[in-house]
């Protein structure tokens, strides 16, 4: 074989393929192939307003305002006179420059945003002007307005499309705005419409000519729709004022549909300072990672603290449903549960009921440690294997939705953990019994819930073994959603009877037990404190900090109406602070006002300041008191 | 022997000398075309991109006179001082190069700047005609491969560290040169595998491909023991393992050398290519304007100066990687496809002349020349087409830039010498 025939071979293979792919692109494609991208159409976009969004009861929490950006697409400028537009933008040279540059790396084909936000006065000055200087514009574009400082946690915010969504999305361009976070994020796509295009011929003097295709492609604008949310703006307010100076999260629901009527975090911030040009300022304060009060992080959705007493409610489900104790069953305290040959191997309990037979009502009232580490440990020796038993606590805790994200409309979330067989399988390798895990007796050790998920599981004991998923969303453009995860039941694997004893239990705690400090005329709570121990690790040092406040409460008793979550981050008891500010929210929601009886006990929450406490354990003092020891 | 005519021009291949000119002037409009703005035209004017390429153009005329006038056995005896000098050059620019667009590949003289790497090309083929066409030179041994692969990726390496691998890539060329003078065909089988290998693993993933392959490899293995028996395979059962072991190396780097070595703006190069990653905005601006800008020229195109996209500025460096979107538009299907057949004659020319010469170095330096020029217009269409990732090299005799025009110019014209010069060759 001649060896030129290789080169040969290869230059008309190429040259044949090419002339195939031109063949593809200019007869095949053609020119109408693309309009989006192709240089000689224009294409007009006309930008929806955003829809609104309302609190259940009607009041606007979220409305639009217009704000005016100035536009500027590089290889459109022309000389222009830089220091009368410099004058007229209220800049100076070298921030001109600046932005000018930014600019044209973006690319200087595209618009990209020059001035963001002006002031109204400026606009209308600007606008008489602003033709003299080719290749700048104003852009119109509507921002969000906030009537009232509450549940940005909830609301999220809206900020600038990041770059990657405007490469791969075309229906977002630079500059324009996307929800960030809360419902703004979830619900996007409703909020945001879908924007107008009309396409226009273009000459080469980037004059139009005429709409494209006499308008076949043009489509209209379609406005986004109003959100009706599922929250009491005024008891979020409440709440978010009961909260003041302390650290936490509130979760409320209405068991009998699964709605959010208030989900606070604290501290939180005023929705209106990620709007306006002082935005960007503002938010690297509120992200600042060394910010140890953590603004925009969710407590009442991230948060995963051990649950404390109230889980023992959980364990005493488990034990009544697997029959490892009946409502009959008691059991004996000294002071405290010991669980081991060593002399530190003891639970200390604080029910005050010494050498006495104490039954489940008693049990939960008192909130007995020994009593539930009992019930524990006949659950796990209930099987000849420890994992086995476990595995079916695990089953019937997770049906109350703990262990994992709920599947609630709100973007963040976090699982918390709840253990299984597997887990203590692999930490402690195989060797393990119901006393190494007596901590989930009492909803320490390694039991880790989010104020929601708590909060979800109390609406399911005032439900009676039931519960909806909660959701933030009522209405969608007033109609109310369909969404069948949010509109059928979820069962629980507890039989409705058991829940009957611990119901009246609960009952018990209020009138009699931890939380009798706090009831309310002519209300009747149920409820049970916790308070939660928790533990910081620095340097290896192992550091025990000032224990969480905590309480889960329905109400009335009869067709509950509310059932909420209160966590109080190093609170102490959770009969001091969240019992309290639980009774305050009940009553605030079922009666619409505080009786007078109770307004000293308003006023006492809503001064109760623990800054000094957290300012104590910050982190540069704990590194100090870890060096002492 | 015969004595050389005193007239240069004598026993010039005018065929060739048409086909250049004809691609440099069409060149000209398009960059006319890319670089002009509306309100009006002076060629002329030497502050413009067109006008500057004109002026790259009219010097061409004595570069081309200043080649032709030396004799031919003139550039086979200084072929490696040639080669030394181009060297030389490409470490000078490390001190006294000028960085633009991120590669320190330019010796800036006043206004003007110079990139030797397109000049090193002519004397690389140079110097390869030298030293193969030698009487003891037999490419089947090993150690004369090496000699003449370190010839080749000398100047390539040196062309990388600039960085500049587009440039460096085209290197490769010359093994479809060493190909015609004996070089076994192994290499550019097993380079082209590879190749092809690599592209499918990005596509298909690591393990995809790895399951595919080596199942593929064990039926055909099995089937040929079953069909033949070991008699007819002649196999033994380390090269099988040593070679499945290799190829599942390969894929694993492969996904390694991927994911680790390779830059971000690289894999963004690839995915965009291979339909993984839609971007119409910023990393596949350029091809994708590129192709629509083409697509927009029909079958006839828009006309002279009449090319919309090409005036709005909206493909970036249209006058000289993208001049060919520029026919595209301007010119349609007939005229793009015109180009690429005056391209792929003007090459079947070269290969057809270089086979007549008697003269080893003559007939080298050809497929030099002819392969280099193959490489190049492939690389560049095939990126402005679509078919090929961006790999920014210039597009022979077309592309806007003095360096690039005058390095081809010489790169073709001392064939051109040689090629007159083979009648005497007795």
């Amino acid at each position: 074989m001649q060896r030129s025939f290789l080169l040969y071979f290869f230059i008309s293979f190429i040259g044949i393929f090419f002339i195939g792919r031109l063949f593809q692109l200019q007869i095949l494609k053609g020119i109408d192939f693309d309009p989006v991208h192709n240089a000689a159409v224009k294409i007009e976009y006309d930008y929806p307003e955003r829809g609104y969004i309302y609190d259940r009861n009607g009041r606007l929490l979220v409305a639009n305002q217009l704000s005016y950006d100035v536009m500027v697409q590089p290889n459109q400028v022309k000389s222009i006179d830089t220091i009368e537009l410099c004058k007229l933008l209220k800049i100076n040279k070298e921030d001109f420059i600046k932005r000018f540059q930014k600019a044209e790396n973006y690319a200087t084909y595209l618009p990209s945003v020059f001035l963001k936000q002006l002031a109204k006065d400026d606009f209308a000055f600007l606008q008489e002007k602003l033709h003299k200087f080719s290749g700048f514009y104003i852009q119109k574009r509507v921002i969000r307005d906030y009537p009232l400082n509450a549940a940005a946690n909830v609301l999220g915010y809206i900020g600038e499309v990041n770059e990657e969504k405007v490469r791969t999305n075309d229906d977002y361009e630079q500059g324009e705005l996307e929800g960030k976070e809360g419902v703004e994020r979830e619900y996007e796509k409703i909020l945001r419409g879908r924007k107008g295009k009309k396409y226009y011929n273009r000459n080469r003097f980037n004059k139009v000519t005429g709409s494209y295709k006499n308008g076949q492609m043009d489509t209209l604008p379609e406005s986004g729709k109003d959100l009706t949310l599922t929250i009491d703006i005024e008891l979020q307010i409440y709440a978010q004022q009961l909260m003041n100076g302390k650290r936490g999260g509130i979760v409320a629901i209405e068991p009998s549909s699964g709605e959010i009527l208030a989900l606070v975090t604290s501290p939180s911030y005023d929705p209106n300072m990620l709007v306006g040009r002082d935005r960007s300022k503002n938010s690297l304060i509120l992200m600042d990672a060394k910010n140890p009060e953590k603004p925009t992080y969710d407590r009442a959705l991230l948060a995963a603290y051990p649950p404390g007493s109230p889980f023992k409610m959980m364990n005493a489900l488990v034990g009544l449903q697997e029959n490892a104790i009946n409502t009959e069953t008691s059991f004996r305290c000294y002071g405290g549960y010991r669980y081991g040959g060593k002399a530190s191997d003891f639970m200390r309990c604080h029910c005050g009921i010494y050498d006495s037979p104490i039954a489940l009502k008693t049990a939960i009232a008192r909130s007995c440690n020994s009593y539930f580490s009992n019930t524990y440990k006949k659950i796990i020796e209930k099987k000849s294997k420890a994992n086995e038993s476990l595995d079916i606590w695990n089953k019937h805790v997770t049906s109350f939705g703990l262990g994992s994200y709920l599947g609630y409309d709100l973007p963040s979330g976090s699982p918390g953990l709840i253990p299984d067989g597997a887990y203590y399988d692999s930490r402690y390798k195989y060797r393990w019994s119901a006393s190494t895990t007596i901590s989930n007796a009492i909803g320490q050790g390694e039991i880790l819930t989010t104020p929601i998920q708590l909060a979800n599981f109390t609406a399911a004991i005032a439900n009676k073994g039931y519960f909806y998923t909660p959701h933030i969303v009522k209405k969608i453009a007033r109609k109310p959603i369909n969404n069948p995860n949010y509109t059928i039941k979820k069962q629980t694997t507890i039989k409705r009877e058991y829940f009957e004893p611990v119901i009246e239990a609960m009952h018990e705690v209020f009138k009699t037990g931890t939380g009798r400090w706090s009831q309310v005329k002519g209300i009747e709570i149920c409820g049970k404190t916790g308070t939660s121990e928790n533990f910081i690790r620095i340097n290896g040092y192992k550091q025990q900090l000032p224990d969480h406040s905590i309480l889960v409460a329905f109400a009335p008793k009869e067709n509950p109406k509310i059932a909420l979550a209160v966590f109080v981050e190093n609170g102490g008891f959770g009969s001091t602070i969240a019992a309290p500010i639980t009774s305050l929210m009940i009553e605030k929601y079922l009666n619409r006002y505080i009786s007078e009886e109770n307004k000293l006990r308003e006023s006492n929450m809503l001064n109760l300041s623990l800054q000094n406490i957290y300012n104590y354990y910050r982190p540069k003092n704990r590194e100090v008191a870890s060096r002492k020891e | 022997m015969r004595q050389e005519k005193n007239n240069i021009f004598a026993g010039i291949d005018w065929i060739l000398v048409f086909f250049y000119l004809i691609l440099v002037g069409f060149g000209w409009l398009n960059i006319l075309a890319a670089s002009q703005n509306d309100e009006y035209i002076d060629i002329f004017d030497f502050n413009t991109k067109y006008g500057k390429q004109l002026l790259w153009i009219l010097l061409c005329y004595p570069i081309m006179i200043f080649v032709l006038f030396f004799n031919s056995k003139f550039y086979e005896r200084f072929a490696s001082i040639f080669y030394l000098i181009a060297i030389f050059s490409l470490v000078l620019i490390f001190p006294l190069g000028k960085e633009i667009n991120g590669a320190k590949a330019w010796f800036s003289f006043g206004s003007m700047s110079l990139q030797p790497a397109e000049f090193v090309k002519a004397f690389t083929a140079l110097a390869i005609a030298k030293l193969v066409s030698d009487r003891q030179y037999n490419l089947s041994l090993i150690k004369n491969q090496i000699k003449a692969f370190t010839v080749i990726f000398l100047p390539a390496i040196l062309i990388v560290l600039q960085p500049d691998p587009g440039s460096a890539l085209i290197y490769l060329a010359f093994f479809l040169v060493l190909n015609r003078e004996g070089l076994t065909l192994n290499y550019i089988i097993f380079g082209a595998a590879s190749i092809t290998l690599f592209i499918s693993t990005i596509f298909w993933g690591t393990h995809t491909i790895f399951i595919c392959l080596f199942s593929l490899i064990t039926v055909i293995v099995l089937y040929l023991i079953y069909k033949g028996g070991k008699r007819l395979l002649r196999f033994s059962w380390h090269k099988i393992l040593i070679s499945y072991f290799g190829i599942g190396m390969f894929i694993y780097g492969t996904g390694f050398v991927y994911e680790n070595v390779f830059k971000q703006h690289h894999r963004d190069r690839f995915e965009v290519l291979l339909g993984l990653k839609v971007d119409t905005k910023d990393i596949g601006y350029n091809s994708y304007q590129s192709e629509l800008t083409i697509s927009s020229g029909g079958l006839t195109g828009k006309g002279f100066l009449n090319g919309d996209i090409t005036k709005g500025n909206f493909v970036p460096e249209q006058h000289t990687d993208y001049i060919f979107s520029t026919v595209g538009e301007e010119w349609g299907f007939l005229g793009s496809s015109l180009v690429i057949i005056l391209f792929m004659l003007m090459i079947a020319r070269i290969i057809y002349l270089s086979e007549t010469h008697t003269n080893k170095f003559g007939r080298i330096y050809g497929y030099g020349v002819a392969s280099i020029l193959f490489f190049h217009v492939t690389v560049n269409i095939g990126m402005v087409i679509g078919l090929l990732p961006t790999v920014g090299i210039p597009l022979p005799f077309f592309s806007y830039g003095g360096s690039s025009l005058w390095g081809f110019t010489i790169l073709l014209f001392i064939f051109i010498r040689l090629d007159a010069h083979k009648k005497y060759d007795w």
